[in-house]
């Protein structure tokens, strides 16, 4: 799973790559106590195990490009600009979150950083997907619209009007589903009628693949490569991206239905984070003092998140009349 | 004064907001190359070109979601539904993301769209083609629920919602797209949340809106031959209501009579009988008078379709009930 051969990438980028990594993995982790301390509730999905495919994404767009995602997107918030402060403190509700307290883990959003949700309906965010591909092209520019769902949204009636509808009028929509074969508790091929969930986009005669999502370099030249064509050609793109999730759906599922065999042979031979830094090691292109600094660097990040999370304070009631229309 | 259909009037006030506005766009089914399932759209293609007109495929789920994400990022979708039955398909969209995106994301993201077509029974159209969905559609906080009686308000009505920065529900009628109306030649705009008086009178307030208006109008007519002034008013905008209309018609009449063409049971017609015996309790003179579809799914047959809907004679008795006559 390593990648062998020398990289083109800049040691720069990789560095960004694991401190981006490490951030996510210390952040998610640090959400999962502040769940279990109950200082918020509602549900909670932790993305954790699943940092590569955030961070090898990200680091192939520009700031202009949009993105969408399901439920399980504090990661890829931040990845997109968002503040680790402002996602924290809209987990617990607080009026310096990114939706001011009305969002939650389900809806980040940030209009400055073309961050457009966080969706709680599986699958509902991919016509919206559609529509921002189709606000670029009726504007004519060559950004890109990102939407990540999981597995599970593959099935939903609206993924495949959304796709139909891409494919047909040139939507520059880069689909991408984060593949970590369990849609909640449900093995994915218990539920589903192909082996391979890129076999979706031929129905649509839409370009597609698939990628290792659990190594960073990997994902990050393949999405590269994907979105530079994007910005020539305008049209959509389906990538499945294999993953796996460590944790439960969310915050209160054991996951008991996968083996603790499947949990570990991932963490201990797979893992996204190790992958990168026996790479860079192997490439002589960091310490493991360096290592052991950068991740540091995230804990101490995380926990000035939570602090200043919890010292935000609660919006004011009243404001539960606000934004229900446009005055 | 020219006098215009009402898919006319309807039309000219998407051609003139798109003549307006290089963002607003229309979307549905038959809109473009076939001019409209029922017209409304004639032209519109000839005129803006398939940038801005396009054909959907039948996939109201996947268009809907398509004009929220649009509405998002800098446009302003029309969204035609052939028929607010098969708008039911949209629901997700419409109730789930467009209605609650700007409050979601702590007033970030406002979603200027408007979703359009017909809506109630038309005639034999049976139980799928004749639902009325304005109880449903109200029901829901963050969307603007329109509808509209005469042609010169379907313009002026149209014009206002696809100006609006918040997604609106507009609701028209199959029957209705023939009538023919007086509309200004200058541009005019009505705004939403205001109701109207149609007809004034001073023994009982009816209320009612869309087609249905037309046959509580002949109603009033029917009444007015046997001495009874009708006060009949359309709210216009459903959600939000126009209550201080409704407020101060039923204190200048003392009674009152909803009509509506959709079922009872949680109505708007509900609802407004709620707000009067709160705010008017001391004013009534009688209890309030509901004449609505019987609570049955639409029958295909003429006369037992016929027997569904309000009649006029059931508004004239709900009146007489209303005057203890």
């Amino acid at each position: 799973m390593t990648a062998k051969k020398k990289t083109p990438l800049e040691r720069d980028l990789l560095v960004k790559m694991y401190k981006d990594m490490a951030l996510f993995r210390r952040f998610e982790e640090r959400v999962g106590l502040a769940y279990t301390k109950q200082k918020f509730s509602g549900f909670c999905h932790l993305h954790i195990g699943q940092e590569a495919l955030a961070v090898g994404v990200q680091s192939a767009l520009r700031d202009t490009d949009y993105m969408l995602s399901g439920y399980r997107s504090h990661t890829q918030a931040i990845g997109k600009g968002i503040s680790p402060e402002a996602v924290m403190a809209e987990l617990f509700g607080k009026v310096d979150g990114c939706c001011r307290g009305k969002g939650g883990s389900m809806h980040m959003f940030s209009k400055e950083h073309r961050f457009l949700g966080g969706h709680g309906i599986v699958g509902g965010q991919t016509p919206i997907a559609a529509g921002v591909g189709f606000s670029i092209r009726y504007r004519n520019e060559d950004d890109i619209c990102v939407c990540y769902m999981g597995d599970a949204a593959t099935n939903q009636g609206q993924f495949f009007e959304a796709m139909n509808m891409a494919a047909t009028w040139d939507l520059p929509v880069l689909f991408i589903i984060e593949n970590n074969k369990y849609g909640m508790g449900t093995d994915i091929r218990r539920t589903t009628s192909v082996d391979a969930l890129w076999k979706r986009a031929l129905a649509f005669d839409m370009a597609h693949s698939d990628v290792d999502g659990m190594n960073v370099v990997t994902v990050h030249e393949h999405v590269k490569a994907i979105v530079d064509q994007m910005r020539k050609d305008h049209k959509p793109y389906l990538l499945e991206a294999l993953t796996y999730r460590y944790r439960g759906h969310s915050v209160s599922d054991p996951g008991t239905y996968r083996t603790k065999e499947e949990v570990e042979d991932y963490q201990k031979n797979r893992d996204p984070i190790m992958q990168l830094e026996r790479f860079m090691s192997e490439q002589k292109l960091a310490t493991e003092a360096e290592f052991k600094a950068w991740d540091n660097e995230a804990k101490e990040r995380v926990k000035a998140a939570e602090e200043f999370a919890d010292n935000s304070p609660n919006p004011p009631v009243e404001e539960l009349w606000d934004h229900v229309l446009v005055p | 004064m020219a006098v215009l259909t009402f898919r006319e009037a309807l039309g000219q006030a998407m051609a003139e907001e798109m003549e307006r506005d290089p963002n607003v766009f229309l979307m549905g089914e038959e809109v473009g190359l076939y001019n409209g399932a029922y017209k409304v759209s004639k032209g519109l293609l000839d005129r803006f070109g398939p940038r801005r007109v396009w054909d959907s495929p039948i996939s109201e789920l996947g268009f809907a979601g398509l004009g929220v994400g649009a509405a998002m990022t800098g446009t302003r979708p029309i969204i035609e539904f052939m028929t607010w039955n098969f708008g039911i398909q949209a629901l997700d969209q419409i109730v789930n993301h467009a209605a609650k995106m700007l409050y979601m994301s702590g007033g970030q993201f406002n979603v200027p769209i408007v979703f359009r077509g017909p809506n109630g029974a038309a005639h034999m159209l049976a139980a799928q083609h004749s639902q009325a969905y304005e109880p449903m559609l109200t029901n829901i906080p963050g969307l603007k629920v329109v509808t509209c009686s005469t042609p010169y308000d379907g313009k002026g009505l149209l014009k206002a919602a696809i100006r609006d920065n918040n997604p609106v529900l507009f609701l028209e009628s199959e029957m209705m797209y023939g009538m023919k109306g007086e509309v200004p030649d200058e541009e005019y705009i009505i705004p939403l949340g205001v109701g109207d008086i149609k007809r004034e009178g001073t023994d009982v307030t009816l209320i009612a809106w869309n087609k249905i208006l037309h046959k509580t109008m002949e109603a009033a007519e029917a009444l007015a031959k046997e001495g009874i002034s009708a006060e009949v008013l359309d709210p216009r905008t459903l959600q939000p209501l126009d209550e201080d209309l409704i407020f101060a018609s039923v204190r200048k009449t003392h009674r009152l009579v909803i009509v509506e063409e959709a079922w009872s049971f949680g109505s708007v017609g509900s609802q407004i009988a709620d707000r009067v015996q709160k705010e008017c309790f001391d004013e009534l003179d009688a209890p309030i008078g509901r004449v609505t579809n019987e609570f049955v799914p639409m029958p295909y047959n003429e006369a037992q379709e016929e027997r569904t809907v309000p009649s006029v004679e059931r508004i004239v008795a709900a009146v007489k009930e209303a005057l203890y006559l």
